[in-house]
């Protein structure tokens, strides 16, 4: 507006005008003011020797030291590469897993059939790592475990699972599909039931087998959701499940050669070890090119679809 | 239209039951062994099924005095009060959002993405907690990290914006508040996605370890997922020490296996009782977060 008797509407004009709204609102906006934008000062941490006496303010800085100390080391290379390679196999084959549950599913018509079965597939989903440790345990434990337990009436000998890192991928993955290809399909189920059904019904009048219908129309008219899913979880390549490896391979020095990811590097350093500022060189490292690499993959799902990107 | 069963579909059925068979399993053998008595499992690990029964561990877990039952106390206090503050905070704050008459509202809504995209990571976090003293206290297990997510916030916005505006503005007309409208109109009409969102609030404070793991030291206020961890690293260190020093420690008796294993099922069980109300509005949730967040 160009009129220049009315004074600017700011945003305090705003809040005296919507005064009730703005309070409801204030709880949430000091949350993220506080748990948001007043952390991002404490990353200056990364440049200092940091003391938890002096404090932030007081604290020496040191410039790139911790930098250069962290990215002379071989295990920044070794966690880096921990955390990709094991977020790749977590997203290709949870999205694989969760695919073919939901194109079977759709092939099935018995309701019952399938949601007694979908409730027992989805359960895991609701468990906590921790709880989901205690039953990896019950299965691979040397002494006691299931799985030794069934080699061993095999004949062959028992597998001391927790002492070779080299199983632990697999073993990772596995059970990131038990827990997550469940709740995955649900989006891909609901992703098909909204597919037009003329297109289903076009192609049964020109004859077409159900595995047909299947690879030529359900599978392309699903496969924009799974770009987009895979894109966006792709963005996120960088973050390490915390709560899932920490909980299941915790302290055991014996597996963090595959095992160990930034995440649980940067607890131990800040945690165990009590050396913040190496912790925080990672987490600035993390931070930035996790935020690049988040915010490039959903510049990208918007282009590829209007709808679909998470922000 | 009738269809008919074809081989196709019973194999199909029958893939489908056993990856839910796969999937269902290690709850059952972790069910099982919390009913096996000690002996059996020392003798012949763990079986499927039981063969010698016993609730002994359970008599033990359900003691009066014994930390598991505590920290059921906790994480029981700790979910019902932030599950209720959380969902307070993220209806309101939605309602913020979707205010029409709030000029400054996608300014607001950029504000949150900002929080959501760029996250300064675990030691500004940490450091946070301990500048604010939110260390070693109850309100330690409840604040940080779970009582506000944005992501939250925008589901409910998102629904909100589908509700007729007129609805609003005729309240508004009849002189309601915004506090009268949030209260009478908006918490009825959401309430499908305010039981989704208390339920991802609900379940983040049931599994919860990493506030604890991260900002309390005092074993009396660990919650139950805590604990459980903390039984099993246990275990893990005296297993350690027996393989360096080759002995068993006096004094130090490993917590028994199907203790473990019952504590695990007794922290499972409300889920379970939960389930079906669960299922309805989680899946819900996801479908529309993932769909359009």
């Amino acid at each position: 507006m160009k009129t220049q008797c009315r004074r600017k509407y700011t945003i305090f004009h705003d809040i005296i005008r919507n005064r009730a709204s703005y309070l409801m609102g204030l709880p949430a906006i000091l949350y993220a003011l506080i748990f948001g934008y007043f952390t991002y000062p404490y990353m200056i941490i990364a440049f200092q020797k940091f003391n938890y006496r002096t404090g932030l303010l007081n604290s020496e800085f040191v410039g790139f030291k911790n930098f250069e100390f962290f990215f002379r080391s071989s295990q920044v290379f070794t966690i880096t590469l921990n955390t990709i390679w094991l977020n790749l196999l977590f997203i290709t084959f949870t999205t694989l897993a969760a695919l073919a549950l939901a194109l079977m599913f759709n092939e099935l018509r018995n309701r019952y059939f399938i949601r007694i079965n979908q409730a027992m597939i989805m359960f895991p989903n609701y468990l906590s790592w921790v709880v989901v440790s205690f039953m990896i345990y019950s299965l691979f434990s040397t002494n006691y475990g299931l799985i030794n337990q069934i080699l061993s009436v095999l004949g062959s000998k028992p597998i001391a699972w927790y002492n070779n890192a080299d199983y632990w991928p697999a073993i990772l993955t596995i059970m990131r599909v038990w827990k997550g290809a469940g709740i995955n399909s649900v989006i891909y189920m609901a992703t098909i039931a909204g597919i037009d059904s003329t297109y289903v019904e076009a192609a049964v009048i020109d004859g077409a087998k159900r595995w047909q219908i299947c690879r030529y129309i359900t599978l392309p008219l699903l496969m924009p959701t799974v770009s987009i899913l895979t894109l966006l979880s792709i963005g996120g390549i960088l973050y390490g499940d915390f709560g899932m490896i920490y909980a299941i391979v915790g302290d055991n020095g014996i597996l963090l050669r595959t095992t160990d990811v930034i995440d649980t590097y940067v607890f131990r350093a800040l945690r165990r070890i009590g050396d913040p500022s190496n912790a925080m060189a990672i987490g600035l490292f993390q931070s930035l090119v996790g935020f690049i690499m988040v915010y490039g993959s959903n510049a990208l799902a918007k282009k590829l679809n209007p709808d679909a990107a998470l922000y | 239209m009738k269809v008919k069963v074809s081989p196709w579909n019973i194999l199909i059925g029958f893939v489908i039951m056993l990856f839910a068979i796969f999937c269902m399993l290690p709850m059952v053998l972790t069910l099982m062994v919390s009913i096996t008595s000690e002996d059996a499992v020392r003798q012949y690990g763990y079986q499927l099924i039981p063969k010698e029964f016993s609730l002994y561990a359970y008599k033990l877990i359900f003691h009066r005095d014994s930390s598991v039952m505590r920290a059921y106390a906790v994480t029981v206090s700790a979910t019902l009060i932030g599950t209720v503050l959380a969902t307070t905070i993220t209806v309101l704050c939605a309602y913020l959002l979707h205010n029409k008459n709030v000029r400054y509202r996608n300014h607001l809504a950029l504000f949150f993405f900002v929080t959501m995209i760029f996250n300064a990571g675990l030691v500004p976090w940490y450091m946070m907690c301990r500048t604010l003293g939110l260390t070693n206290n109850y309100l330690a297990l409840i604040i940080p990290s779970l009582v506000f997510s944005p992501f939250n916030m925008f589901l409910v916005r998102n629904f909100m914006n589908s509700i007729p505006d007129s609805i609003r503005e005729s309240a508004t007309m009849d002189g309601a508040g915004d506090f009268l409208i949030v209260f009478r109109i908006y918490f009825p009409l959401c309430s499908s996605v305010i039981a989704t969102i208390a339920l991802f609030y609900g379940l983040g404070y049931w599994n919860n370890w990493f506030s604890a793991i991260m900002l309390i030291d005092d074993t009396k206020m660990y919650p139950l997922q805590y604990t459980l961890m903390r039984l099993q690293s246990q275990i893990n260190m005296i297993a350690e020490m027996q393989r360096t020093y080759g002995r068993t420690l006096y004094d130090m008796t490993p917590p028994t296996e199907t203790v473990k294993m019952a504590t695990a099922v007794v922290t499972i069980g409300p889920i379970v009782l939960l389930y079906p109300f669960l299922q309805r509005f989680f899946v819900k949730g996801i479908i529309v977060g993932a769909v359009k967040g």
